[in-house]
């Protein structure tokens, strides 16, 4: 026990990190989910298809095999791409491979969780907004906007508590993260059962604090409307939907 | 990038995907197992509720390489479990991570059926106990038949998340089908064929799961097919045959 003490700063920096990975890596699942279901609503045939492949292909790759390949496949490129123009060695960060690789998986299941809220606002909220002589940024703002988000927050709050917990893969390609940390320390004090217990409490006070922020953030977005039963209730990490 | 790799290790790719889908499965069904008991123990409130409750909030708000690491390694830690018969299995990695998939599938499990359970209509139970069925009887043949055809989406997306989350064996030595990959990647010193092989089999497995289970859903919820599916379905003259609406 008194191992973990010596150890315990190290581990809050892996924390940091695994925390620092996820909120880089759901900014960026945003974005992309952003645009896909703006793609997919709004876009052109060609735009759509490209969604589509995109949905397809990122929610059909297991998130550790698209890590490796964006660490050691992506080297690789570079490797190749600077030899052939002779630029110095260039090392693709661990932190920031996780980030892409993560990012663009969840992009993909956010995009269908956008895609379905900005469906969900019925019609004729947007046409009303038209009718009082609303500019089309107004409309957003003010109008489709607020409603989409309260549709999507439930979907959006399942996929960032799966994406924290998929972070955890990111320690395979060797990244000092909580596992990666924990694991280090494990095989260094001969003791990996209680580091691992101290990882999975720490994902675990990371899941709460989420449900907590994510319940206020849902009352927020739900202001004023008639839910009949009063709030979704508690709500616990699920597994979205696939493929 | 050279094709001819990964066909020339064929075998290898394949034994990996037998070892994915075993595992895949295994833990599924295994999981099922664990989960039914604390998703009935909730649907009745049982005193004992908090414990499957529990069991659930903590293996699903966990990451399943942690939960991994920590049997494969962790129990390892400890004399009184390298001295005791179950060392035979905690020893070896597939044993290890076929006992971390089959916990982690059984948390989800016990929320979809838990779930599945609390949206059964009243008056099925109702009925149920106007007939004098018993409890045992009130499960076994209403409870759980409607419930089952309910969670049958949920599953179709468990069983594929099942089958991305089992990645996790190849970091703990295990050939499944990204570590038939690795395996390549690093024989021949090369860095996209196995990655890239690997993706195109899981992607390829996500595909065969979904259709199978588009084709499950067909047959057991046709009750809440649109109409006009219904009746495309029925002009192929597909309702007698078990599986026959896969034409459509």
């Amino acid at each position: 026990m008194s191992r973990l003490l010596e150890y315990l700063p190290l581990l809050m920096g892996g924390a940091l990190t695994t925390v620092a990975l996820a909120v880089c890596s759901a900014l960026l699942a945003t974005t992309l989910g952003l645009l896909g279901a703006w793609g997919k609503v709004a876009g052109n045939g060609l735009a759509r298809l490209a969604v589509r492949i995109y949905t397809t292909l990122g929610r059909g790759i297991p998130d550790l095999v698209l890590i490796l390949l964006v660490y050691f496949g992506g080297q690789r490129l570079i490797n190749d791409i600077g030899e052939g123009l002779g630029l110095p060695f260039i090392e693709i960060s661990k932190f920031w491979a996780g980030v892409a690789a993560i990012g663009v998986l969840y992009g993909a299941y956010l995009t269908e969780t956008f895609r379905g809220a900005w469906i969900a606002v019925p019609r004729g909220q947007a046409e009303a907004a038209r009718a009082l002589g609303m500019p089309l940024r107004g409309e957003f703002l003010r109008v489709t906007g607020p409603q989409a988000l309260r549709h999507a927050l439930p979907g959006y709050g399942n996929v960032w508590l799966v994406l924290v917990k998929s972070t955890a893969v990111v320690s395979v390609i060797g990244l000092d993260d909580l596992v990666g940390l924990a694991d280090k320390a494990g095989k260094s004090t001969r003791e990996p059962f209680l580091f691992f217990v101290v990882v999975l409490l720490v994902y675990l006070a990371i899941t709460a604090v989420s449900d907590k922020l994510l319940a206020r953030a849902e009352r927020w977005a739900n202001t004023g409307q008639d839910l009949g039963r009063g709030g979704g209730g508690p709500r616990a990490p699920a597994r979205e939907a696939a493929a | 990038m050279d094709l001819s790799l990964p066909l020339r290790h064929w075998e290898m790719f394949l034994h990996g995907v037998w070892v994915s889908m075993t595992l895949t499965v295994l833990s599924v069904v295994i999981g099922f197992a664990l989960a039914l008991p604390g998703a009935l123990a909730q649907q009745r409130r049982s005193r004992f509720a908090f414990l499957p409750r529990g069991y659930a909030y903590f293996f699903r708000g966990t990451p399943l390489l942690a939960q991994t690491f920590l049997i494969y390694y962790g129990l390892g830690q400890f004399e009184v479990v390298r001295e005791s018969w179950a060392w035979v299995f905690l020893k070896e990695a597939w044993w290890c991570a076929l006992i971390a998939f089959s916990l982690n599938s059984g948390a989800y499990q016990t929320e979809i059926l838990r779930g599945a359970f609390a949206m059964t209509p009243k008056g099925e139970l109702e009925g149920a106990k106007a007939l004098g069925l018993s409890e045992r009887q009130t499960t076994w043949l209403v409870l759980l038949p409607s419930s089952l055809r309910r969670a049958m989406p949920q599953y179709g997306n468990e069983v594929v998340f099942q089958l991305h989350s089992s990645v996790v064996a190849s970091v703990i030595t295990i050939q499944d089908i990204l570590g038939a990959g690795r395996t390549l990647n690093a024989r021949y010193y090369v860095a996209y064929e196995g990655f890239v092989t690997a993706a195109v089999l899981y992607m390829a497995l996500t595909f065969l799961l979904v259709g199978l289970f588009r084709l499950l859903e067909r047959r057991y919820l046709r009750h809440l097919l649109p109409p006009e599916e219904l009746r495309k379905l029925q002009k192929a003259g597909a309702g007698a045959a078990a599986f026959g609406t896969a034409r459509v």
